[in-house]
């Protein structure tokens, strides 16, 4: 049988002949497309680099690595220097982060376990979602009109009052500061923490969780000495993708931090971080170096946040990599 | 015994400190949305919210309709822009991007997904304001679909991939070619996470403020010519929020209860329709 269909098979028809040349080119013509779009994407990404190195320029031609180092911010006398901002950034993203860690693993913790309260897990996760989903400019207008005068009648002098032998919690009360944009940066990057620390605490093998619970442990002990050394390098590259976030959140710092380029050891003081004075001062700039100081400040930005997001990237990877050995 | 009853009650207490987490993190958001909604309410229930301009500082009323035209072209012509490239490309990573070229794009993506939205403003002022010459709706479509594009490729790589092969192998089979197989089989099968990738993507350029600040720069005017600046929601909230003018400050809330309106709009839409697809 098998035979007969194969000496029927083998002449093949002129008509089948055209037929598959013209499939043939359908594929190429497919396949080209789809390598262009690609390439595209690789063509926008090496445009982005050199869009955000050309207006820096004059800047980093006046001032060299000098600009990384100098206090002063002065559009008058034309000398700029980063200092006050990478300060300002650095400070609100550690006091985010001080915040938003407890709180994201706690909470991530919770997600993750399937056993428990089922009923209210679900809500729950749709609020994250809501809130990674609301503009960053709305989380401003709130930080700006109900968290900046909370933060200056009580929260600020609470603190003072309480633990203010701290140099950090000296000083007086401005409501607009490092604080209160910390704990604006920690609202934002709780369900970027939270959603990504749930996946990887859902990756611990259930098998290990189950045999420390089966030798006795309690639920306490198996998450402190089980899943969270697991899980260590997988939350460790959340925490850095959502340090990432913080440092380059703009319109919402911008609106609560009081703009002003000092450095100040105190939380309580106003202060100013790379993004915002970017946002901030851009449409009044004048000048070619003025502008290229604030498309400097710009691009030293952004090559923070690749350099932390690319940490974060391996360490995630990392976590996968050592998942997948473990169950094979 | 006594060393049981530590652990135990040990147990207990970390217990409630994870639900006192769960409840931090969730409080907050409710807090902010009561606030949004009775503070933004009243400006959304006055008359000319939606179809008037606005006012001169100082002239009481005026509404926001140039922000919410504004809005709807920026993000429209983004989405144009974005929705059909990203598909493609991630077409390109689930069917041809096993190799050099895929990881480099994946790699480049995931970048670009890390980048505060301001490098998007940058981006958009340099290559497009700064060559024409002045501000345009157009620059902010241009930066707006930039940073949409990782996020619809990615969700359309994920989505791709979890089509079985066998779809695949029984297309090829039948003798459809490459092509005909994916475009007819393998992306019908998983339009549901295209689509809600696209509307994530949709809602997230809405939402965004600081692209535009670089690009469109705002407009209190009707303007419907995208080569010309626009007004946009988010510009309207950011800047009336900055005025020392209740009036103005009020229209801030009621816009960001309207931005907050169509984003989770938006968000819950491509929710329900990746469940529904999935059915």
């Amino acid at each position: 049988m098998g035979q007969g269909t194969a000496e029927r098979v083998v002449p093949v028809p002129p008509v089948i002949l055209l037929h598959r040349r013209h499939r043939i080119d359908g594929d190429r013509i497919f396949q080209g497309l789809a390598i262009t779009a690609g390439l595209l994407i690789l063509a926008i990404a090496a445009v982005f680099v050199v869009a955000l190195f050309i207006p820096a320029l004059p800047a980093i031609r006046a001032f060299g690595l000098g600009f990384l180092t100098s206090r002063e911010w002065n559009p008058v006398s034309l000398r700029f220097g980063a200092l006050p901002f990478l300060y300002g950034t650095l400070v609100t993203s550690l006091v985010a982060m001080v915040i938003a860690f407890p709180i994201g693993i706690g909470a991530a913790l919770f997600l993750a376990d399937d056993a428990r309260l089922r009923f209210i897990r679900v809500p729950l996760s749709f609020a994250i979602e809501l809130l990674a989903g609301i503009p960053s400019v709305v989380i401003g207008l709130w930080g700006l009109f109900i968290l900046v005068p909370l933060m200056r009648t009580s929260v600020e002098p609470f603190l003072n009052h309480t633990v203010g032998f701290l140099p950090i919690f000296q000083g007086s009360f401005s409501g607009s500061s490092f604080l209160t944009a910390g704990v604006v940066l920690a609202i934002m990057v709780l369900p970027i923490l939270i959603a990504l620390s749930r996946d990887v605490i859902r990756a611990v093998p259930r098998s290990l969780r189950e045999a420390s619970l089966a030798l006795g442990a309690t639920k306490a002990e198996t998450t402190w000495s089980v899943i969270l050394p697991y899980a260590r390098a997988g939350i460790t590259g959340a925490v850095l993708l959502s340090l990432g976030r913080a440092l380059g959140e703009t319109i919402a710092v911008t609106m609560v931090i009081g703009n002003r380029p000092e450095i100040n050891g105190s939380l309580f003081a106003q202060g100013y971080t790379l993004p915002s004075v970017l946002a901030n001062e851009f449409t009044e700039a004048v000048g070619k170096l003025y502008q290229g100081a604030l498309f400097e400040l710009g691009l030293v930005l952004v090559l923070i946040t690749i350099a932390v997001n690319v940490l974060a990237r391996l360490l995630v990877w990392r976590f996968k990599g050592g998942r997948e050995s473990t169950t094979v | 015994m006594n060393r049981l009853g530590l652990r135990v009650l040990l147990d207990r207490i970390v217990t409630t400190l994870i639900i006192a987490c769960v409840m931090a993190a969730a409080i907050p958001v409710f807090i902010l949305l009561l606030f949004v909604l009775f503070k933004g309410l009243p400006g959304i229930l006055t008359p000319g919210f939606f179809s008037d301009l606005p006012h001169p500082i100082g002239v009481p009323g005026g509404g926001v309709f140039n922000a919410i035209i504004g809005t709807l072209i920026i993000v429209g012509i983004a989405s144009l822009l974005a929705v059909p490239i990203g598909t493609l490309v991630g077409i390109f990573l689930s069917e041809f991007g096993r190799n050099k070229v895929g990881d480099s794009v994946r790699f480049v993506s995931d970048v670009l997904t890390g980048l505060p939205s301001i490098a998007f403003g940058i981006f958009g002022y340099t290559v497009l304001v700064a060559t024409l010459g002045h501000f345009s709706a157009i620059s902010a479509s241009a930066a707006l679909a930039v940073l949409m594009l990782p996020v619809i490729l990615r969700a359309t790589e994920t989505a791709l991939i979890l089509v079985p092969n066998s779809l695949r192998e029984g297309g090829l089979a039948l003798g459809a070619p490459r092509w005909r197989v994916t475009m007819q089989i393998v992306v019908p099968a998983a339009v549901g996470g295209i689509v809600t990738g696209a509307l994530l993507a949709m809602a997230r350029a809405a939402g965004e403020t600081a692209p535009l600040l670089f690009t469109t720069l705002g407009n209190e005017f009707l303007q419907l010519n995208p080569g010309r600046p626009m007004g946009a929601l988010s510009l309207t909230v950011f800047k009336n929020a900055l005025v020392p003018y209740t009036n103005l400050q009020d229209q801030a809330w009621a816009a960001a209860l309207l931005l907050v309106i169509i984003v989770s709009v938006t968000n819950i839409l491509a929710r329900l329709y990746v469940r529904r697809a999935q059915r």
